[in-house]
């Protein structure tokens, strides 16, 4: 059988948390370095349920419920990591983990460096972003350019069930830590077919989730899809890319270098976001290409509100499809 | 060190006094319960985290404030806000998310405030008050005001490395603050001895070399002298102290619903509880010392429901806030654009 060009023995069908919950299990199941810790991960589950099962599967030395403390738990994080181990720790919403940013910046995204190569920080941070659950605020941060901007620092984000659970299995694997960004609003949204069998794939490689022509839609998370819904009819490229940080160069640049027009889709706020990070890479590689100005189509200056203006927040498909008609139009 | 300690037998807290505490106590819970009773037609469109059962707190504490003092609150907050003297139709329509809300229908219940009633602001951030409390405690000595300030915070926050930061900071620096901490033994679905090394929260106090109380939450008469105490102390002598009081929350974590069905938390625990309520106690005792009648309690209870329903109402019949009111407020003056 084949699946996205591989043989696989079996698929299932699977939404995001069962998926992710897969690429647990099998991690833990692989290699003994690897645990989990966070917040009510063990006997709990997790807040998604996306640790269900693994503390009956792999006990209290493996799945590890905390203080509820997020800088206490990503620095002890760290030092497991600088240890040997391969924590994978699970921030509760991404809003949180700003109370443990001095140990993310300080310390995880430096050991290597500081420790001039001698030992890494094989530490992976699973937290939901973005808006998804219709709550305000600090439980639908879209934070992802504050990450991106820390060197040393890997940042990643699936936006489907199968690219979850291979991103998530390489990031695991991966020797340098890694930021795993989960959409909770693609948590449950979408049940796909996903091999049962371990896989990863590759950190730094973006996907062209639909070829065409005449217009590059660049978009990562949750906003891919509303991307591609708003761009039906368009004969558009759109990258899916998977990696924020380090970013796929070469699949930006080639697609631009074909269809000469770029628009950046993102649910963050505009200033300083990865969108921008995106269109000055663009224009410094690639300006000859480019028939149009680039846009970026981008959440406001503001804070996520209550449910009912997310959709004023977040880039409608209206707003995005303008975005595109403004490129195609020029 | 100066410490007017003056423990104050209950039978001589001034009759009016007690029905105040009762009245508190009732408004809070009938106004959580209509939350629940309205939450399933999914107008409110946030997270409510319900007080039902931990009354007694807000209710003894704020009864021991003026009101200038100041009040840090946290995601479990309307009881806080209400014991204090908030209106309830901000609050209702805050939930709703109008633009009549006490955050103009952006925050929801987790964000709620009241500035003029003393009430700065409160997030979602668990312990993040915390440090905001002791700021404002500071800032209250500097200008010399006689303002003491009480910080509520759950069990779960006290183990924020920020709480022993702040507590370490307000007893050293003799602020006039009162940390108040709710231990309702869960944090979410965790229990606190799975959570904590010692379960004595108070003790963590007398490290700083301040003082720590534990006391029966659920009994708002030793809720109102514990605080007596400690306000008192704050605000003339300087010095802090740490209250625990232990009590418990009747619904889930979040939402409506009580937990135990889905394997939450134990049945026969909540059950236990049940018959600790610090209302149908405080009731009793009212009853029986000649406090308040039956007639006198109904009567509070129609007024109270009253006032519901007008805030009810008031909300909504409110309007929403609109795309342009998402931008405002995020600096002075002019607002960015959308695109
Ligand atoms: C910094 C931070 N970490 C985690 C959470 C998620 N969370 C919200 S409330 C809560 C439990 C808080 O427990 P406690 O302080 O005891 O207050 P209670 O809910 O029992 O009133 C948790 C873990 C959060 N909101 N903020
Ligand atoms: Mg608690």
């Amino acid at each position: 059988m084949t699946h996205k060009g591989k043989d696989v023995m079996a698929l299932i069908k699977q939404n995001m948390v069962q998926a992710i919950n897969a690429a647990l299990s099998q991690e833990l199941e692989r290699d003994p370095d690897v645990v989990i810790i966070g917040e009510d991960v063990g006997r709990d589950g997790g807040v998604f349920r996306v640790s269900e099962g693994l503390l009956d599967r792999f006990g209290p030395k493996r799945v590890i419920d905390t203080p509820l403390a997020e800088l206490g738990i990503v620095g002890a994080a760290v030092g497991m990591a600088s240890y040997g181990l391969r924590p994978v720790v699970e921030i509760q919403f991404m809003g949180f983990i700003y109370a443990a940013l001095e140990q993310v910046f300080s310390h995880a995204s430096r050991m290597r460096s500081r420790s001039r190569g001698a030992f890494t920080c094989p530490l992976v941070i699973r937290t939901p972003y973005g808006i998804g659950i219709k709550a305000p605020e600090l439980h639908s941060e879209s934070s992802e350019a504050l990450f991106c901007h820390m060197p040393g620092l890997k940042v990643v984000m699936p936006s489907s069930p199968y690219n979850a659970k291979g991103l998530l299995a390489s990031a695991i694997r991966d020797d340098d830590p890694v930021l795993f960004l989960e959409p909770s609003r693609l948590y449950r949204a979408i049940k796909a077919d996903v091999p049962d069998e371990p896989y990863t794939l590759p950190i730094g490689k973006a996907e062209i989730f639909q070829e065409g022509k005449d217009l590059t839609i660049v978009a990562w998370g949750a906003m891919l899809h509303k991307a591609a819904e708003a761009a039906e009819g368009l004969d558009a490229e759109i990258i899916d890319l998977l990696t924020l940080k380090p970013y796929d160069e070469e699949t930006i640049l080639n697609s631009i270098k074909k269809t000469g027009r770029l628009v950046i889709v993102e649910e963050a706020t505009r200033i300083g976001g990865l969108g921008a990070e995106i269109s000055a890479f663009a224009a410094e590689e690639a300006i000859g290409y480019l028939a149009a100005p680039i846009v970026r189509c981008a959440g406001p200056e503001a804070v996520v509100p209550m449910a009912r203006l997310e959709d004023e927040f977040r880039p409608s498909t209206e707003r995005i499809r303008k975005a595109y008609e403004r490129v195609m139009a020029y | 060190m100066k410490r007017a300690v003056r423990h104050q037998a209950q039978t001589e807290i001034e009759k009016a006094v007690l029905v105040k505490m009762y009245t508190s106590m009732l408004r809070i819970r009938l106004f959580e319960e209509r939350i629940a009773a309205l939450y399933p037609e999914q107008e409110m469109q946030c997270p409510v985290h319900l007080c039902i059962g931990q009354e007694a707190i807000a209710a003894g504490v704020c009864m021991r404030l003026e009101e200038k003092d100041y009040v840090f609150s946290n995601h479990r907050g309307h009881g806080h806000c209400l014991a204090k003297g908030s209106a309830m139709a901000p609050l209702f329509a805050e939930f709703y998310g109008r633009k009549t809300g006490c955050s103009r229908g952006k925050g929801g219940s987790m964000h709620v405030i009241d500035v003029k009633n003393g009430i700065l602001g409160t997030s979602a951030i668990v312990g993040g008050g915390i440090p905001m409390g002791v700021g404002a405690a500071l800032a209250s000595r500097i200008r010399g005001d006689g303002r003491v300030t009480v910080i509520f915070f759950g069990d779960g926050a006290s183990e924020e490395g920020v709480f022993y930061e702040s507590f370490n900071f307000a007893a050293l620096k003799r602020l006039p603050v009162v940390f108040v901490c709710e231990n309702n033994f869960y944090a979410t679905n965790s229990p606190q001895a799975a959570r904590q090394a010692s379960c004595r929260i108070s003790s963590a106090a007398a490290a700083f070399d301040a003082h720590g109380v534990c006391i029966d939450g659920n009994d708002v008469t030793a809720v109102y002298e514990a605080a007596g105490a400690a306000i008192a102390n704050a605000r003339d002598g300087g010095e802090p102290s740490l209250i625990e009081a232990i009590t418990y929350r009747w619904k889930g974590h979040v939402g409506p619903n009580a937990d135990f069905e889905n394997g939450c938390r134990p049945k026969d625990e909540l059950f236990d509880w049940l018959d600790r309520c610090p209302i149908r106690t405080f009731k009793a005792r009212l009853l029986e010392c000649g406090a308040m009648t039956d007639e006198e309690m109904s009567e509070t209870a129609t007024i109270i429901d009253k006032e519901i329903d007008t805030a009810v109402a008031f909300a909504k019949a409110s309007p929403f806030p609109g795309a342009s009111d998402l931008l405002s407020d995020v600096y002075a003056g002019q607002n960015h654009a959308m695109d």
